[in-house]
């Protein structure tokens, strides 16, 4: 019998649907996996018990004749910045420290509605702050990946979403969410080898989902493949009537759609992507998409996004502007941790709550924020900056003129040593370089595994698609699956 | 646009975050290594060009004036309200005294 | 026409200048972001939503009634509606407000100009009015409440407040007096009962104001001025003005600067202090909440809040004094709150329709009833005109007895008294006291004839000359006839007798 945990959503669906194995048996192989896997400290709270109890329920479905979800039978892991009815939610802060909703998020809620059931809650960057997963209260993530060849510095899975890369790429499960505010998907998915998408801003609600920037956080699935994450995503989109940004359309059927021909299609390569130290891999690797997807039948066009330049500078006023707002409400008066010092009055209170609280990122990014929308600051920095984003969203919708999909490198390098750039907060950032333009213009995009670099460390490829059209990123990521014919792994050492 | 020690140590007490000196003392090389880079934006003509409000075209909508119409949205829950506070006192939460 | 308000100080005369930012609780069953109750006084933190309390990823949706509410607050202003409003937040940190920022409007209120017209004397009708602007409403959250006596180290957290809709609705600086202030308040606070849009409740905070206050030598600039914040009656209000006009006139005089700064009114010690503890170098680093797109409004929306607007005071009272023919005191007080004209109104209706006369013809003594004999015993017993144990329809009853001659005005007063001690109808009461009116020709003509035989002497002066005697003869049939007797008819025999 084959590994169960080697299988992706559909496999072990299908494989549940069919009797194949029990959805117990399934939980039971991924708990065991999890178990095994701390070393890599991809959970924060693990949850076994409730990945059984979720499965039973399928296979008693099952028993009973009934429909089942579209993710019947799949456990999957919950990124810590959803929060989940009575499972410990913490953002990796301690400031949330021991922190129980009373409620669970709409997605995770859909998924649950769809039969999936959750193995534990992910680590993450703190408040889904950072691109390594070093800001994490509860330690980083290491990837399953190295460099070998007796190189063993652990490496960056990522971030933020990098409890969920690792915990995919390792095979801890078959698929997780990630939340995407300027390419917390996409970035880790990219760093492990494995596929991610960030839908339409307003595809997914984010009712319950730990704010970062409201006006670009973003949830989406992390998995194996492009059918994986069709099949993930349809499970956790849909309207939601509890967040006014909730897109009030149907569901597509993406899965079924999905169709790497690409005759007829354009494809738009950026040339303002082409940029300064960007790895020879990397331009490699796009070079070698761009044959790919002419292979599958598209023409390649030559398009120009003028602002590409200032999204991430654009963003870095933007996300921690809302930031600073969206991270006032933790100030130990109704959840989370409280610090009172001898003496200390309410405001002081607050200062000493969020200090202690707020990891040195975090606390930066606020500070930031803080800063750009002070009194005199405003303008100038906030305003400016949403008046560039308009700009950056013009750009895409030009190009989009011109062509169905943008293809472009997620990142401008591989995965990196941890420590490599934690000392430098602005050399992390502009590992976000590639990602942020379309987060800014609400757009969807996807990561997929398309090779390694010299190391034997996996690279992504990005595809970016006009606002909706989700099915033409997936089609033109199942193109470049289907040729890449990624099946590198990483080797077990943990 | 640059901070000095004393726009640092303001901005975190409008932040509601104590910070030591030394904290304030490392924190204005680090903001200024950022804010330079972000002040390139300056270098973009934005003349006529309305700032983003909302990143999709999508319209606000609203509810109607129904009292708890959705168990999830609406009041009658103190319990979870309270559940996870530092400390609550007779259905209320309590804080340091605050003198008016 | 009325003096000028100035304060005296020692080297001259100081002009006053107010403007005010009034909270208006909107009246609406669930909250502006969330679907918690707004009904006032239920336990602490029972009517709070996972929203209000600002949980970690809760999002704010908007209640429409609320938004609707303000638009058509803004109409009954005459006010600029903006079709385009967003929700900005204001970001402060304080235990009543989890969030850590209100959802406010600042920089694309609903609501632009418009103005108000009060009386100054509201007394005298015919005193000069005074247009004050309105600068804005806009739409906001109330926060929570805080309470400091119930523990001797900790202050205690009630978020049912929290979260409800307030309108802000921002005065421009045009008012130079208290009684202005006062007057302003109170034709705002009878708009809005018209409107429905709040019930303008301000001893339960359904209704306060902040007060801004600076003084000048008349001819000078803007002095700096103070922000005396939720003052929750007419009264205070005015004190506030007066105090503080008073306080920074002494200050400036001595030397002294006034300094711009938030105030607390201490009704007990009858003096504004400085708020210190909220004095912390507000930045509230106001921007569009990006949980909200833009409130866009249509026109059928707008056409619909402008259907739904009722007749507001100023049309009212100038359509009692044209059409109905009162005075226009009359017209003024019946319509200066909501409740009196709608219950004039609807003794009105109920009279017309019992009598079949016209509303004009019955108008007069309609008002004349009920602001004097309706007024006058509500306020023997102590009570408000909503809480009057006699309805509309019960003094429409009354009244047209009297109307159809049933009975007479002065018994009238009598079946009323009976009405408000027993409750019974006024027929009822007519019925089984006999007090139905005489007009029974003959019984009034053989009292009538034994009066004339027993005053010979009086007949004989009538008819020398002294008329008025008449009401002599009149007062004695009256008397015979137990105050019975149809007025009319009494003097019509009478008239016939004595000159023939
Ligand atoms: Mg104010
Ligand atoms: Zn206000």
């Amino acid at each position: 019998m084959t590994d169960i945990t080697e299988l992706g959503i559909a496999a072990i669906r299908d494989g549940v649907a069919s009797g194949d194995f029990t959805a117990v048996e399934v939980a039971e192989a991924f708990n065991a996996n999890v178990a095994a896997a701390s070393a890599l400290n991809a959970f924060i709270v693990e949850t076994p018990e409730i990945a059984i109890s979720m499965a039973k329920a399928v296979d008693d479905d099952r028993a009973a004749g009934k429909d089942l979800g579209k993710m019947a039978g799949v456990p999957i892991g919950m990124k810590d910045l959803f929060c989940t009815d009575g499972t410990q939610t913490t953002a990796a802060s301690n400031i949330l420290g021991g922190f129980i909703p009373q409620y669970e998020s709409t997605v995770s809620a859909n998924l649950w509605k769809a039969g999936a059931g959750m193995l534990g809650k992910l680590n993450l960057d703190q408040f889904a702050m950072g691109s390594s997963n070093e800001t994490s209260a509860f330690g980083n993530v290491i990837s399953p990946w190295r460099i070998g060849g007796g190189n063993n510095a652990p490496l960056a899975p990522g971030g933020s979403s990098g409890g969920s890369s690792t915990a995919v790429s390792a095979r801890l499960c078959p698929a997780a969410t990630g939340t995407d505010t300027g390419g917390s998907i996409r970035q880790p998915a990219a760093f492990t080898g494995i596929t991610g998408i960030k839908p339409t801003y307003g595809r997914c609600s984010r009712w319950g989902v730990v704010a970062f920037a409201s006006s670009l956080d973003q949830a989406g699935p992390m998995a194996h493949d492009v059918r994986d994450c069709a099949i993930m995503l349809e499970s956790m989109a849909g309207f939601d009537p509890k967040d006014t940004t909730s897109l009030d359309l149907p569901v597509p059927n993406w899965q079924a759609a999905l169709n790497s021909d690409l005759k007829g299609k354009k494809v738009g390569v950026p040339r303002e992507y082409r940029m300064e130290g960007t790895d020879q891999d990397i331009l490699d690797s796009w070079d070698q998409g761009i044959a790919w997807l002419k292979d599958a039948g598209a023409e390649i066009v030559d398009i120009s996004l003028p602002h590409t330049k200032y999204a991430l500078p654009a963003y870095y006023i933007i996300a921690p502007a809302e930031a600073s707002s969206n991270l006032s409400r933790y100030d130990g008066v109704r959840y989370g941790m409280r610090e009172v010092p001898e003496g200390a009055n309410l405001q002081d209170m607050y200062a000493a709550t969020r200090s202690a609280g707020f990891g040195a990122e975090v606390k930066r990014r606020i500070m930031i924020g803080t800063y750009v929308l002070s009194a005199g600051f405003y303008d100038a920095y906030y305003t400016q900056a949403q008046k560039v984003r308009t700009l950056i969203s013009q750009d895409f919708k030009a190009a989009f003129q011109q062509c169905d999909v943008i293809l472009a490198p997620t990142t401008p390098t591989a995965s990196f040593p941890l420590n490599d750039k934690n000392k430098d907060p602005l050399s992390m950032y502009l590992n976000d370089v590639f990602a942020v333009p379309a987060s800014m213009a609400g757009l969807p995009a996807m990561s997929v595994p398309c090779g390694l670099n010299k190391d034997g460390l996996p690279l992504g490829l990005q595809i970016i698609g006009n606002m909706l059209d989700e099915q033409s990123v997936l089609n033109a990521g199942l193109a470049i699956e289907e040729r890449a014919g990624f099946t590198a792994r990483p080797d077990k050492w943990w | 646009m640059s901070v000095d020690k004393e726009t640092v140590t303001k901005i975190a007490s409008l932040a509601r975050i104590a910070i030591s000196d030394d904290e304030a003392n490392a924190l204005v090389p680090e903001l200024n290594n950022i804010l330079g880079w972000v002040d390139q934006l300056g270098e973009v003509d934005v003349s006529g060009v309305e700032p983003m409000t909302a990143v999709i075209p999508n319209e606000l909508r609203m509810r109607e004036d129904i009292i708890n119409a959705d168990p999830l949205t609406g009041g009658g829950v103190r319990d979870k309200i309270l559940a996870n506070a530092p400390d609550a006192e007779d259905g209320f939460f309590a804080v340091p005294k605050v003198i008016e | 026409m009325t003096k000028k308000y100035t304060v005296q100080g020692a080297t001259g005369e100081f002009e006053v200048v107010i403007g005010l930012e009034v909270h208006a609780q909107i009246s609406s069953q669930s909250k502006l972001f969330s679907g918690s109750s707004t009904e006032f006084g239920a336990q602490p933190n029972s009517q709070v939503s996972l929203i209000d309390a600002a949980m970690p990823g809760m999002l704010p949706v908007p209640n429409m009634e609320c938004m609707r509410q303000a638009v058509r607050t803004g109409m009954a202003l005459g006010a600029q509606i903006n079709k385009y409003s967003r929700f900005d937040r204001k970001n402060y940190f304080y235990a009543d407000l989890p969030q850590g920022y209100q959802i406010s409007q600042l920089y694309h209120p609903i609501v632009g100009e418009g103005e108000i017209e009060v009386t100054l004397d509201e007394k005298d009708p015919d005193s000069a009015t005074k247009k004050i602007g309105v600068e804005r409403i806009h739409v906001e959250q109330d926060a929570g409440k805080l309470m400091h006596d119930q523990h001797p180290t900790s202050s205690y957290v009630d978020l049912n407040r929290c979260g409800v809709a307030l309108m802000e609705i921002v005065s421009k600086p045009d008012m130079t007096s208290p009684q202005e202030a006062g007057a302003y308040v109170k034709k705002l606070r009878s708009i809005l009962r018209y409107v429905g849009s709040c019930d303008g409740n301000m001893e339960q905070g359904s209704m306060r104001a902040d007060v801004n206050v600076s003084v000048r030598r008349p001819g000078e600039e803007l002095g700096t001025r103070t922000e005396t914040k939720n003052v929750n009656s007419i009264r205070f209000l005015m004190q506030v003005v007066e105090i503080e006009a008073r306080r920074q006139v002494d200050l400036i005089e001595d030397g002294g600067e006034v300094v711009q700064e938030t105030r607390l009114f201490d009704p007990n010690r009858m003096e504004t202090r400085s708020m210190r503890s909220k004095e912390d170098a507000h930045d509230y680093r106001y921007f569009p909440d990006p949980d909200l797109l833009p409130v866009e409004l249509d026109d059928a929306f707008l056409e619909e809040c402008k259907q739904s607007l009722p007749e507001l005071p100023d049309e009212k009272r100038e359509r009692y004094e044209n059409e109905l023919g009162l005075t226009a005191y009359n017209a003024a007080v019946l319509t200066a709150e909501s409740e009196t004209s709608f219950w004039f109104e609807e003794l009105l209706a109920q009279s017309v329709e019992r009598t079949g006369k016209s509303d004009k013809d019955l108008a007069k003594q309609c008002a004349n009833w009920l602001l004097s004999e309706l007024f006058g015993a509500l306020n023997k017993l102590g009570v408000t005109l909503e809480e009057s144990p006699v309805s509309p329809s019960q003094g429409a009853e009354l009244l047209s007895l009297v109307a159809d001659g049933t009975i007479s005005g002065k018994i009238a007063k009598d079946v009323f008294e009976i009405m408000l001690e027993t409750k019974q109808g006024a027929e009822q009461i007519v019925e089984e006291k006999g007090l139905k009116q005489v007009s029974d020709t003959g019984a009034i003509e053989a009292a009538i004839n034994d009066i004339i035989a027993a005053n010979e002497d009086k007949v004989e002066q009538y008819r020398g000359g002294n008329e008025r005697l008449l009401g002599f003869f009149v007062g004695q049939t009256m008397k015979a006839m137990q105050g019975k007797a149809n007025p009319q008819i009494v003097n019509e025999i009478l008239k016939k007798k004595l000159d023939s």
